[in-house]
């Protein structure tokens, strides 16, 4: 069983003509992207805690939850809450309150996670806390700047290392297909309604790293194929390259799909969101990685790729 | 290449030993104290417990400081005899101005204000504005004090906590003027809230000659024993900071509860003084600006002890001698994040991690075996002791292991394997244009070296980005996924290599199971 390898994605003779898709690759890449970006200003993300502000408090009642009681008891304790909804199992109530308005919003906002505890479980006796988070708008919004500063200084140094590593034509395609690959994600964010917070922006990062990854094996390949072949034209060498690390690309892809897997599955509410993400995530830049990195180096033209390249 | 020094194969055998034993002491009991057991924390979300952010009162700091600052340029203009009129303190500006008596004493009261001296460098700026004289506290100078008074704070929160038995705190600064605690097993952390968000100040005054009315020297305060406002003098004749100790008893005549207190000897003295001085007034005990009680001086008190009986029940009691013991805070700190987690849901999170942990892992070990052979089952090897060393390195570094950072661990493994990948692809292509089996080992080992440490290098960056700029659950991820790259390089390039060279070395096959 161990003299051979049981499976391959495809035969190392088969030679598959993806430049033939590219134009339609890179429409079909475009159009979902732009879907994207009109998605993230309109509906927008749903913001997690993390960035907004306010209460999350989670609860779990000894028997099924009587919402109807819960929500009287917290009015009767002055409290309005956003959202009383139920998530998991029936007796999981999840109670949610946007950051409270004025100037002692701070102290408001930490006073009002205590008034929901102290009123559910006088409402349902034997009713456990699972979780109670509460954060303030001064911390919410340095939280938001601080994962935008990690994704941006993030995003630059991969660029910086694509500059150094490759000539221009390449860290030129790869920050393409990169951002391409970004705002479908984000737009993955916006439909599935899963909370932008600050898990999700690592969840963003580490796509962004992976995909970055799996276009430089592929450039890397590239580079090689246009100093061995000097005649070969662009459009034969590239489809070459692509057919060459195509069982690498899907391999990697698939052991890091199914690593993330089980966390979408049974990683519990913290974790399922972001593993889904990434799961997208993976599909997208292998995708990419195939269809679109390599076509849009076609477009930057054959002849600016090998005079760089054969020159050095 | 192709060869292997003994020295080089032992190098990676003790590695690899010394990453068994270091995650020993996280399954282990320690079988002697005086072995260094180190072991990875479990982050509050698995362990359940509390996490609250506190923030410094800067504005109060500053307040603070304007009225002291106030009350010395008052007490220099007095020694040297010059007047002043129209005395103002505005908290808006961080400033204090006055008007001199007369033009001819203008330098020189600039000159006295000039020699106020400040308690941290560059602390105030004094100047001239409209034939005023104005001192203002300068932001940079305060930030200093607040990062002063953090420091202290942080010594006296841990005082708090420590006296209300919560297990393994921990307390540490954020920043400038902001301080993290936490407390596993903590799931109702309200107490602990009061206790933290009282700065306990407790001092001792006497209450203005009228006082139902504001005088100047003196400020209304509630009197929270009857609910009432009184004009209490702002000089304070005993301060808290002289307290030895603080107990809660039940006090003999009323059967309620109180608080006693031990002065130490120079506010004994004071105490002494001012009691005798002033027997049948009214003598204020303020906390936090709020007058517990004014009883009437009946005796002059020389003991350098007393009693507060204000209304309390023991709760109330022990925890403000919990304060008193503690001491008070430099500044109030209130409370900007709290998250807690219950211990059902640290556990059920332990269990989707670890679950998660094995499945992930056991799905890409038979996808290794099934797509790429015996060299697909020596990645599987070098895999496993990849998952080993990082708990070692985490271990080593008595790390905080949260949720995120087990799915940073998840995914590492996910990403390790594709050096492999990258190797065996490699030579794969070598055996295919026909080089025999040593030179397609050494041709793909060597050509896919390059590409690996590259791939490595971009994850390596964006994930030290992501630490440094990165702000809790996202930290704990970077940094297992940061380990997790430097245990890669190690598996791949070392372990996984020595194992492949060691069975061509051993077997001699004809042909290699690519």
């Amino acid at each position: 069983m161990l003299s051979r390898p049981l499976f391959r994605f495809v035969r190392d003779d088969r030679r598959i003509n993806f430049m033939r898709g590219r134009h339609m690759g890179l429409i079909v890449s475009a159009v979902l992207s732009i879907a994207s970006v009109i998605l993230f200003f309109q509906p927008g993300l749903k913001l997690g805690l993390d960035f907004r502000g306010g209460i999350i408090v989670e609860a779990q009642t000894p028997g099924p939850a009587d919402f109807g009681k819960l929500r009287a008891a917290l009015d009767h304790a002055g409290i309005h809450p956003d959202a009383v909804q139920a998530f998991g199992s029936p007796r999981d109530v999840r109670i949610s309150i946007n950051a409270p308005e004025g100037a002692d919003r701070e102290v408001q906002t930490q006073k009002l996670v205590d008034g929901v505890k102290s009123a559910i479980s006088a409402a349902e006796p034997g009713t456990q806390v699972l979780r109670a988070d509460a954060v303030g708008a001064s911390v919410s919004s340095e939280l938001f700047r601080d994962g935008l500063l990690a994704l941006g200084f993030s995003l630059a140094m991969i660029l910086i290392y694509i500059w150094v590593r490759f000539e221009r034509e390449f860290a030129i395609s790869a920050v393409v297909t990169l951002i391409l690959d970004l705002t479908k994600t984000v737009g993955f964010l916006a439909i599935t309604r899963f909370e932008f917070d600050l898990v999700m922006v690592a969840a963003l990062l580490t796509i962004l790293g992976y995909s970055t990854n799996d276009k430089v094996v592929v450039y890397d390949r590239i580079r090689e194929n246009l100093r061995k072949y000097r005649t070969m034209p662009l459009r034969e060498l590239l489809d070459l390259s692509i057919n060459e690390t195509l069982n690498r690309t899907l391999g990697t892809s698939m052991t890091v799909f199914l690593a993330a897997l089980p966390l979408a599955l049974f990683g519990g509410s913290t974790l399922t969101g972001f593993a889904t993400v990434m799961l997208f995530g993976i599909v997208v830049g292998t995708s990419s990685s195939i269809f679109i990195a390599a076509p849009l180096l076609l477009l930057m033209g054959e002849k600016r790729l090998r005079k760089e390249v054969v020159a050095d | 290449m192709m060869y292997y020094s003994r020295l080089r194969l032992l190098g990676v055998a003790g590695i690899c030993l010394i990453g068994v034993l270091l995650c020993l002491p996280n399954f282990l009991r320690s079988p002697a104290p005086s072995l260094p057991w180190r072991q990875i924390h479990l982050g509050l979300d698995l362990r359940g417990g509390s996490y609250l952010l506190l923030q410094l009162d800067l504005k109060s700091l500053e307040h603070d400081r304007l009225q002291s600052l106030q009350d010395q340029a008052r007490q220099t203009l007095l020694d040297r005899s010059l007047g002043y009129r129209d005395f103002v303190r505005d908290d808006a500006t961080a400033s204090l101005s006055f008007m001199p008596r007369s033009d001819a004493e203008r330098d020189a009261a600039l000159k006295a204000m000039q020699s106020l001296p400040p308690v941290v460098p560059n602390e105030f700026t004094t100047s001239e504005k409209d034939g005023r004289i104005v001192l203002t506290l300068q932001h940079e100078a305060m930030l200093a004090r607040a990062r002063e008074a953090v420091a202290q704070s942080i010594e006296i929160v841990r005082r708090r906590i420590d006296a209300t038995g919560a297990i393994d705190p921990s307390i540490a600064r954020e920043g400038d003027d902001r301080i993290v605690v936490e407390l596993p097993g903590v799931s109702d952390p309200e107490r602990i809230k009061s206790l933290l968000g009282t700065t306990a100040r407790l001092t001792f005054r006497l209450l203005a000659p009228n006082p139902s009315v504001a005088s100047p020297g003196s400020t209304m305060l509630e009197d929270e024993s009857v609910h009432t406002q009184v004009a209490v003098q702002d000089h304070v004749d005993v301060d808290g900071t002289d307290l030895t100790n603080a107990g809660a008893v039940i006090d003999q005549q009323s059967g309620g509860w109180a608080v006693t207190f031990q002065l130490n000897s120079a506010g004994a003295t004071a105490f002494a003084n001012v009691t005798r001085a002033n027997v049948g007034k009214r003598f204020a005990i303020v906390l936090d600006n709020k007058v517990i009680e004014a009883p009437n001086i009946i005796n002059p008190i020389t003991a350098g002890n007393g009693q507060i009986t204000g209304g309390f029940d023991a709760r109330s009691a022990s925890d403000l001698a919990l304060l008193l013991r503690a001491g008070a805070l430099p500044a109030p700190l209130s409370v900007v994040e709290q998250r807690t987690i219950g211990p059902s849901l640290g556990a059920a999170s332990i269990h989707a991690g670890v679950i998660s942990l094995l499945t992930g892992l056991l799905l890409v070990i038979v996808f290794m075996v099934l797509f790429y052979g015996r060299f697909g089952l020596y990645a599987d090897i070098a895999l496993f002791a990849n998952l080993i060393l990082m708990v070692a390195i985490l271990s080593l570094f008595q790390a905080t292991l949260t949720l995120p950072g087990m799915a940073g661990m998840l995914l590492t493994l996910g990403m390790a394997v594709d050096a492999n990948i990258l190797i065996n692809e490699r030579i794969r292509e070598e055996v295919k244009r026909g080089r025999g089996p040593l030179q397609a080992l050494q041709a793909g080992f060597d050509r896919a070296t390059g590409t690996i440490i590259d791939s490595n290098a971009t994850a390596f960056l964006a994930h030290v980005m992501l630490f440094v700029f990165g702000t809790g659950p996202v930290r704990n991820f970077a940094l297992t996924i940061t380990i997790g790259i430097v245990t890669t390089l190690f598996t791949t390039l070392l372990l996984s290599r020595l194992l492949v060279v060691r069975w061509y070395a051993l077997a001699r096959p004809k042909e290699l199971p690519v």
